[in-house]
């Protein structure tokens, strides 16, 4: 009788798994069916946009003014890595934009022929020291993050928080021992949160966005390592006048507003 | 454990029991044979794009990196670590479940289960709130013998062992319901005591699911990511492990990823391999 329980649980749960994805579709085409047509040049349906994870609290805030400007549209996003992203969207995944913590990783994908023109560079982006709140190990400038009762996070240098921050580094003479190297800067900064590290290098945008959980040290060597966030409509989009459409929201003054707003400066 | 249920079956008949007809060399209905092909076409067929895709050329240059060993040697001797945690802990639950009569059993089974279900992420998440620096044991820990997890090796140990341990306690558990207990019983009118039957009777009876067992545990120990990466981090020579390096260089060189890849694949079937061969010949 155990095994007739689980196999009825086993089908329930397949009987979920099946529905679920069913019924957002259906939700999705009631969405985008009534508002076709009716906004400017053809703007509608789903834009898949692939956004670094730096950008992920204001880049969902622009998806939601942007589809209440183009009724008709809902824009998802694939916040990871970037260059995890690159190499996704390199293996053929159906993105229609993607935008990029660094020109590094945007450069395989231009490199590789899938992007439509030109990446511009909408946001500039640097480092701070996040810490616990409050402070309690008195962290004040890079040199003190050597420290041997500080423990720090940085993210792995194939990223771009990483590569930065190795950059600050190396400029500074500063010689550190983290004890892990995260493989994006929100994993870097939950360290921080859960209390697990003293400190980590993340973006200034980050350490804005956690401002409930963890405080920012601002320090003068970050300046050696500033990023350039690029963005680009992808030659293989499903939804290349939706991909354009967002890509000129996000550099449109609504757009820049909500990003000013996050911390990132302008380009 | 097919081998031990028949073993069972056969000793348990009062009379020399007739032997078990084996169905072999049916001719398999289309509908059976179709959707079987497919599968395996669908389990082998991403492995043959890992070989189709390495980059044969450089491959000697690529395994010659430094990285590489390192990340292989942690890998095989966490992996390994985690099986033995496994085993010393493990056993004995499952003998609990299998052999014991207490109340909510089926609780403590469902319980054992649950790694089995939750995402690894979520499992790492867990144990750094119980054995991280701020946790409940692991400020205690900290504490009292300045001991902390997470970043260690033994963190890593620690997370491939809760994901793993639930495989081993199944088989287990499993291979203890098919031994026939009449040989512990007459053990017991024998004069042995209760340990003196679990280690020379009962252990010796349940060895090749104990085996089974240990062997699947230690392969879901060696391609766990997402609890090690949350526990304990990623730090070459320390915490990186073989599916962490690969995930980290998937961030930039394809083909250095799928190089790692190929090497842990080998490495993990040569070892099933040989281990088959010793003592899981009939299962």
């Amino acid at each position: 009788m155990g095994t007739r329980f689980v196999r009825i649980a086993l089908a329930g749960v397949m009987v979920l798994m099946t529905a679920g994805p069913a019924a957002c579709g259906g939700d999705d085409d009631a969405g985008t069916s009534p508002g076709a047509g009716s906004s400017s040049a053809g703007v509608t349906g789903p834009v898949t946009v692939f956004a670094a994870a730096s950008l992920t609290e204001s880049f969902t805030r622009i998806g939601k003014d942007f589809e209440a400007s183009y009724p008709g549209t809902k824009v998802t996003f694939n916040f990871a890595g970037s260059s995890a992203l690159a190499t996704q969207i390199n293996q053929g995944a159906p993105a229609d934009g993607f935008a990029s913590a660094a020109p590094a990783p945007m450069k395989t994908v231009t490199d590789a022929g899938n992007a439509e023109g030109t990446p511009t560079t909408f946001v500039k982006n640097q480092l701070v020291i996040a810490v616990q709140e409050g402070n309690p190990k008195g962290v004040r400038t890079l040199a003190d993050l050597t420290k041997p009762d500080v423990k720090v996070a940085l993210c792995a240098e194939q990223v771009p928080c990483g590569a930065a921050a190795q950059k600050v580094l190396d400029t500074a003479g500063v010689k550190l021992m983290p004890v892990t190297l995260e493989p994006d800067v929100k994993s870097a900064l939950a360290k921080v949160k859960l209390g697990e590290v003293d400190a980590a290098l993340v973006y200034r945008t980050d350490a804005k966005a956690a401002a409930s959980d963890v405080d920012a040290v601002e320090f003068p060597e970050s300046a050696n390592a500033i990023n350039d966030y690029p963005i680009v409509v992808l030659k293989a989009a499903p939804n290349k006048a939706g991909a354009q459409a967002f890509v000129a929201y996000v550099q449109s003054g609504k757009g820049r507003a909500v990003l000013t707003e996050a911390g990132f400066q302008a380009p | 454990m097919g081998a031990t249920d028949q073993r069972d079956a056969a000793t348990r008949a009062d009379l020399p029991a007739p032997p078990r007809r084996r169905a072999v060399g049916q001719r398999a209905p289309v509908a059976l044979l179709v959707p079987a092909v497919l599968g395996l076409a669908f389990l082998v067929l991403p492995l043959a794009g890992l070989l189709i895709r390495a980059p044969w050329s450089t491959l000697p240059q690529r395994l010659a990196e430094p990285g590489v060993l390192t990340a292989l040697r942690l890998s095989l001797q966490t992996a390994t670590l985690a099986t033995g945690l496994c085993l010393v802990l493990g056993v004995p639950l499952a003998w609990m479940l299998a052999r014991a009569d207490f109340r909510g059993r089926r609780l403590v089974r469902a319980l054992v289960t649950v790694p089995l279900v939750l995402p690894p992420v979520v499992g790492g998440v867990a144990l750094l709130l119980v054995f991280g620096r701020r946790g409940i044991v692991g400020e205690w820990l900290d504490a009292t013998f300045g001991v902390t997890l997470p970043f260690t090796t033994a963190g890593v140990v620690l997370a491939e062992a809760f994901v793993a341990m639930p495989f081993l306690v199944i088989a287990v558990e499993g291979a203890l319901r098919g031994a026939d207990v009449r040989y512990e019983e007459a053990a017991a009118t024998l004069g042995a005591g209760r340990w003196t039957t679990f280690t020379h009777v009962t252990l010796p009876l349940v060895a090749p699911g104990i085996a089974a067992g240990a062997v699947l545990c230690w392969a879901r120990a060696l391609g766990e990511f997402g609890a090690t990466i949350t526990f304990a981090g990623n730090f070459p020579g320390r915490t990186q492990t073989m599916p962490l390096a690969v995930y980290l260089a998937l961030e930039t060189d394809l083909q250095t990823a799928i190089v790692l890849s190929l090497v842990l694949l080998t490495v993990s079937v040569a070892i099933l391999a040989g281990l088959r061969d010793k003592w899981l010949i009939n299962s």
